[in-house]
């Protein structure tokens, strides 16, 4: 076999077959020829698609520009909600000026404005995770678009990783994750 | 309850701490620490005086679990109070961690009432 990469390795075979071929074919050989040459054709086929759908731009422009803009996202929340819990924090300062009551009802106010703003720790976890699949799919495609070689393993944990972080793989989805009422359980089934 | 102890609180977030902070706060914990993953909190429990810690899981280069077995296998830290805060939520994340020996366990994203609630538990037992 050529050195090489398969798509020429495979019509290499195919010249090479062909060249064995002499005289009157049977219908075995006519049929095995008509084989190849199909094959010879798929092959030419899928080369051109390749080059048409010019997948470099793919890591050239499309990831890089998706994994930019969803950093963006993540930076823009953040500072959206750092301005928020700087308004929350001049608001609690302004408690004491208040009577029981109203302090009261500010300090509830402010308490739930806290945990929702809690969405942006979450929502920069998925992100990260799309970022993570983004990356993952641009060395598959250099992979492919590079020689059509053999692909890389798929992306894992890292066989040295600690339990710590082959578990990391948070948040789930809200069909797939268990709420606080299930973790109680589970953690009250070990009492 | 004791809310004049030390508390360490570990997130990779940064807008997370604040918000954490804020809520101990709210219950009167004034003495707050911050660390950004496993292994600065360590190093802070190490030279530091804790009471209770509360701990993202999902953090580089060290996680809140591996936080969590280091500071049980350290003679001096291992009966600190431990809380787990994350978004990891599957029933083999929260095993492993009630196996290292967690204090109790949240789940992200929580609210303040849940918060209390299992400070109050785990320092009620502390």
């Amino acid at each position: 076999m050529p050195d090489g990469n398969p798509p020429d390795q495979i019509e290499a075979a195919v010249r090479a077959v062909l060249g064995t071929l002499s005289g009157d074919l049977t219908v075995t050989e006519a049929a095995l020829l008509g084989e190849l040459e199909a094959l010879g054709r798929e092959v030419k086929r899928a080369k051109s698609e390749i080059a048409a759908l010019s997948v470099e731009d793919i890591n050239e422009s499309h990831i890089p520009a998706a994994t930019d803009e969803l950093d963006a996202v993540v930076e823009h929340t953040a500072t959206a909600t750092n301005e928020i819990l700087d308004a929350c924090e001049t608001l609690e300062s302004l408690q004491s000026k208040l009577d029981e009551g109203n302090a009261q009802a500010l300090g509830h106010a402010v308490t739930r404005i806290y945990e929702a703003c809690s969405f942006q720790d979450i929502t920069g976890q998925r992100i990260a995770k799309v970022v993570s699949a983004l990356k993952a799919i641009e060395s598959r495609v250099a992979a492919v678009t590079g020689s059509f070689g053999s692909l890389p393993a798929a992306m894992g944990k890292n066989a040295d990783a600690t339990e710590g972080e082959k578990l990391a793989n948070g948040p789930q989805l809200p069909t797939n994750a268990s709420s606080q009422a299930d973790i109680d359980k589970l953690l009250a089934s070990f009492d | 309850m004791d809310t004049k102890l030390n508390v360490l609180i570990v997130d990779d977030y940064k807008t997370m701490l604040r918000i954490i902070r804020n809520l101990l706060k709210q219950l009167e914990f004034d003495n707050v620490e911050e660390a950004s993953d496993g292994q600065e909190a360590l190093s802070k429990l190490r030279t530091g005086n804790f009471g209770l810690v509360i701990s993202d899981w999902n953090m580089a280069p060290m996680t809140g679990l591996d936080l969590l077995k280091e500071v049980r296998a350290d003679a001096r830290l291992k009966d600190t109070p431990f809380i787990m805060i994350t978004a990891e939520s599957k029933t083999e994340n929260v095993v492993a961690a009630k196996q290292a020996g967690v204090s109790n366990y949240i789940v992200k994203p929580f609210n303040a009432e849940t918060l209390r609630g299992k400070i109050e538990k785990v320092l009620g037992h502390a």
